[in-house]
């Protein structure tokens, strides 16, 4: 099947990027270099396309109810114009997908998902409303999803031609209000849409959803009121090295249908605590095997690593125990994720350990093609912006 | 728009090396931009034989990992040392300072002209 493009595909080859197939969807994976995209993110702004994130619509007076049965989190406590992380788990608790929630309107709510997974999010929520009064609808299609990211974020946003605040659609909240993890209606040359202060950088940025028709102009107007400050266009090359730096885990490296959120350091996303109004717990899909999930200690636990080399390692390399002279030692675990950080300048990776080497300090090694490169166990985020 | 100075020899594996004795080596601008920004390279030792076509090292991009082959026999005579340390000038310029090692020449490969690596990168 051919890999589907974004309303943006052509603005992405009139400015040079390297397509890729990613997820069913040929994304740009660089417009020149990736350091200099990471980079632009962490000291200006970088403008990604995000259209492959599948749009999940819900609407109806039992929509909250349902998205409590159907995901992990707390849904019907998160209020009106939030946003939340959260995960669709199998009934024995393994991750399906990672979202983000977004509480739209009254009874009204966005669920976004990976592109990978967008299908099968849509399937299983179908599947998991029956018994609740809601309306499930794939609204990807019409829209693109762009984001600004970096420290400029929100004064290229406020310099964009044709960008503007509405008090009467906005939600009561200011633009230069609007807190991380909410969102906000804004016009685009007359028309609403969507903006959420949200990201997947580790650094202050903004994903707009905007009708296909106008995603072109919009994309154009902040490249246009960007530029002047430093920002650049991103690929997924930067976006992936942004998120890693970041912490944030990606789905088929950090989660997968082997994971649970506990293993993977996610375990608060699991509200056990869910309950009605008169306090009966909510009966959530995996709510049994979670549960007792958490109860168990994990086979295995989410580490970051620092490389005390210069080599990388890479998904799917060996963490092994160092051994003598710098021999490879028994394996331990499994890389998930890893590159050379641009910000740190070390390698940096996330990897699935036994939970006797996972304490920080511990000093391993991973088997980079057949050689032992030092790496020891470090705090995650590897990197934290500055807070202004 | 891609780039191949007339006076190389090339290999299939977007290699070029010059004539002179002993004969520099490195990775052409088809590489450089297929692999993205190098940021590391593991190059053969001084003094090692290597044979046309064998893997001598690697380059390693931010996001992947390529086997470097030697396109002639013989032995190495000096690795670029600045381009280990500094790994960005193969991007910045491939033909020039980002060279990648120099071999005393016993025995060449299967090298192509600039036309016919042009024509094989499709370019």
């Amino acid at each position: 099947m051919a890999d589907k493009t974004t309303p943006l595909h052509d603005e992405h080859v009139a400015l040079g990027a390297s397509m890729t197939p990613f997820g069913g969807w040929l994304m740009p994976l660089r417009y020149t270099s990736d350091l200099a995209e990471h980079r632009a993110v962490r000291e200006a702004a970088g403008l990604f396309d995000l259209s492959h994130m599948g749009n999940i619509n819900v609407t109806g007076p039992d929509a909250a109810a349902f998205l409590d049965h159907a995901l992990v989190g707390y849904i019907s406590k998160v209020r009106e114009m939030g946003a939340r992380y959260s995960m669709i788990c199998a009934e024995d608790g393994s991750v399906l997908d990672d979202l983000i929630v977004y509480h739209v309107a009254p009874g009204e709510y966005s669920v976004i998902a990976n592109a990978a997974n967008a299908e099968l999010v849509l399937a299983k929520l179908q599947e998991r409303a029956t018994g609740f009064d809601v309306a499930l609808k794939d609204v990807q299609a019409g829209q693109a999803l762009i984001a600004v990211q970096g420290p400029r974020a929100a004064e290229i946003m406020l310099a964009t031609a044709g960008l503007a605040e509405d008090a009467e659609i906005s939600g009561g909240t200011a633009f230069a209000d609007l807190k991380y993890y909410a969102c906000l209606r804004m016009r685009f040359e007359g028309e609403p849409l969507l903006v959420g202060r949200t990201g997947y950088t580790g650094e202050d940025g903004f994903e707009i959803w905007v009708s296909a028709g106008q995603a072109v102009a919009l994309w154009r107007a902040l490249l246009a009121a960007g530029e002047p400050v430093g920002l650049v266009p991103a690929g997924l090359s930067a976006r992936d090295s942004l998120r890693l730096e970041a912490g944030m885990p990606l789905y088929g490296h950090e989660l997968d249908t082997t994971t649970t959120p506990f293993e993977a350091g996610m375990g608060r996303v699991v509200r056990l605590d869910k309950a009605t109004d008169d306090g009966t717990p909510v009966p959530f899909v995996g709510r049994d095997a979670l549960a007792a999930r958490k109860q168990s200690p994990p086979a295995r636990v989410l580490v970051g690593l620092r490389g005390e080399g210069r080599r990388p390692a890479r998904a799917g390399y060996d963490v092994v125990q160092r051994g003598v002279d710098g021999e490879l030692g028994a394996v331990v675990g499994q890389v998930t994720s890893g590159a050379p950080s641009p910000t740190l300048g070390y390698p940096i990776a996330m990897a699935y350990v036994t939970p006797e080497v996972s304490a920080e300090g511990t000093e391993l090694a991973v088997d980079v093609r057949g050689r032992a490169e030092p790496f020891v166990v470090v705090p995650m985020p590897f990197y934290r912006r500055p807070q202004s | 728009m891609a780039d191949f100075p007339e006076n190389l020899k090339y290999t299939t594996e977007h290699e070029w090396l010059d004539g002179s004795t002993p004969a520099v080596i490195g990775v052409t601008d088809v590489a450089a931009e297929a692999l993205g920004d190098v940021v590391y390279l593991e190059l053969p030792e001084v003094g090692a034989t290597v044979e046309a076509g064998a893997v001598v090292g690697e380059i390693e991009s931010t996001k992947s990992v390529s086997e470097l082959y030697s396109p002639v026999s013989g032995t190495i005579t000096e690795v670029n040392t600045e381009a280990v340390d500094n790994p960005e000038i193969v991007n910045q310029d491939p033909y020039g300072k980002g060279w990648l090692f120099k071999v005393e020449v016993t025995g060449a490969g299967e090298l192509l002209t600039a036309a016919e690596y042009a024509a094989h990168t499709g370019s």
